[in-house]
């Protein structure tokens, strides 16, 4: 049970993530030049690098998290319950990655997907986590649940490099080079640079926020859980004793 | 027991039960080629792009038979309470995982001779690189048969495991999928110095699942 004060705090830390944001918002939106080759498309950026910056951090803390619940010295349930709702900021992050990604590449490419390496590792890494979030959700003891998802989780996590390394062998050995460069301009205008950091750092915190809600949540499930066993425990004992009489 | 003996003895053991079920031979191995004829249908039977695209789509075949032979090899462990029988033989876990994981990999060697044959015969395929395509072959094999292994214990005893193991172990596979459908196609275009990164990552891959697959089997059998 979180007491009120713990309450009120959740609501100011809302609140600040929602100004962050707004702010970043206003900055990508209206303050921020547009850019001398893409236009207003370049707007895109400033939700597409936060987003994957957060998909990454995600799926980073789920794999930490993973091997915290695996080590027995440092095993706690929270670490299980961690890493699940990291790796669900995490698909829900690289998704919208993904779906920004090609609407701005419509634009600027002129097409909304190129097989370039990073585009397909991070779309595989969608998929690895996509199906870790089933495994996750397959009925299980919450024990039981943990073991097989962290060394899913843990699979996943040694996999990414892998991945990776293979699909840029690809593009560098096989295909006779991307025309496109998805890099991000290194020299860009100070107000883009700063509305880029400063919308990396309100999706961080919009990261911490979700976070701490999601995990709430399913202490909440947790909770539940507990209180419907309690609850059929004693409805057949009262529906015993009316037996009994 | 060694170890390796204990490996023989659960690799012979599922081997046996497909040599009397049948159900590779004469369900997983016809799947394979029916997927062979399928891809002639969707590249429209064209004789220039069906060689081009071979390396490719034999592997997608043999991937996609492989999620039949991983689905199996855990269900038959399911009936009668084999699972247990297997925790309580005193074998070593790893044992059993590399057991597990050399029947598989048995099983889609067959299967590869024959897709081999099917993709020559039906895609017009000249073979060249011989030695390379094996190795090759042999390392991506390990490599899918020691991933499905551990995925399909990962989701034993689970109410959606049919459907979850394919989701798992797709992604997952990307590395030996474009590992060996590339090393299979700089080998038949006769350029084998092409196909010697791909096979090292896939001997990578291979030792690195098979190492890790050891270690976790242990833990992931104990469950109930």
């Amino acid at each position: 049970m979180t007491s009120g004060l713990q309450g009120l705090r959740r609501y100011w830390f809302g609140a600040t993530v929602t100004v962050a944001l707004g702010i970043a918002a206003l900055f990508a939106l209206v303050i921020s030049p547009p850019d001398a080759d893409q236009g207003d498309v370049v707007r895109l950026l400033y939700l597409h690098v936060p987003t994957i910056w957060v998909a990454y951090l995600a799926f980073f803390v789920t794999g930490v998290a993973s091997i915290l619940w695996l080590v027995p010295r440092t095993r706690r349930t929270e670490w299980d319950l961690l890493a699940g709702a990291s790796a669900e900021v995490g698909v829900i992050f690289t998704g919208i990655t993904l779906v920004v990604g090609s609407v701005w590449g419509r634009p600027t490419w002129g097409t909304y997907w190129v097989w370039d390496a990073r585009l397909t590792s991070t779309a595989i890494l969608f998929f690895l986590y996509l199906g870790y979030l089933a495994l996750r959700r397959t009925g299980a003891t919450a024990d039981e649940r943990g073991k097989r998802c962290a060394i899913a989780g843990l699979i996943a996590f040694a996999d990414v490099p892998i991945v990776h390394l293979s699909v840029t062998w690809w593009q560098t050995l096989h295909q006779n080079g991307t025309v496109f460069n998805p890099k991000l301009e290194v020299t860009i205008h100070g107000s883009m640079a700063f509305t880029l950091v400063w919308s990396v750092a309100a999706f961080t915190l919009f990261y911490v926020y979700l976070m701490l809600r999601r995990l709430q949540l399913a202490e909440l499930e947790e909770g539940l859980e507990e209180r419907e066993l309690e609850l059929a425990i004693a409805e057949r004992q009262r529906v015993e004793e009316m037996v009994t009489v | 027991m060694t170890f390796l003996r204990e490996a023989a003895l659960v690799a012979g053991k599922d081997l046996r039960i497909e040599r009397r079920s049948r159900v590779a031979l004469a369900q997983i191995l016809p799947f394979g080629a029916i997927v062979v004829v399928m891809f002639a249908f969707a590249l429209d039977a064209d004789r220039t792009s069906l060689p081009a695209a071979a390396p490719g789509l034999f592997w997608t075949a043999v991937l996609l038979a492989a999620l039949l032979a991983i689905s199996r090899s855990f269900s038959v462990e399911e009936a009668n309470g084999a699972r247990d029988g297997l925790r309580m033989s005193g074998l070593d876990a790893g044992a059993i995982f590399v057991g597990k994981a050399v029947a598989i990999a048995t099983e889609l060697f067959l299967l590869e001779v024959v897709l081999g044959a099917a993709v020559i015969a039906l895609y017009g395929v000249t073979v060249r690189g011989a030695v390379v395509l094996v190795i090759a072959a042999v390392a991506a094999t390990v490599g899918l048969a020691a991933t499905g292994t551990v995925y399909g214990v990962l989701a034993t005893g689970l109410r959606a495991r049919d459907t979850l193991v394919p989701l798992l172990v797709l992604p997952a596979v990307t590395p030996v999928m474009l590992g060996a459908s590339q090393a299979f196609a700089a080998a038949l275009d006769g350029k084998n110095t092409d196909a010697w990164p791909w096979v090292q990552l896939l001997i990578a891959f291979s030792v690195l699942v098979v190492a890790g697959g050891t270690m976790a089997f242990g833990p992931l059998l104990e469950e109930a």
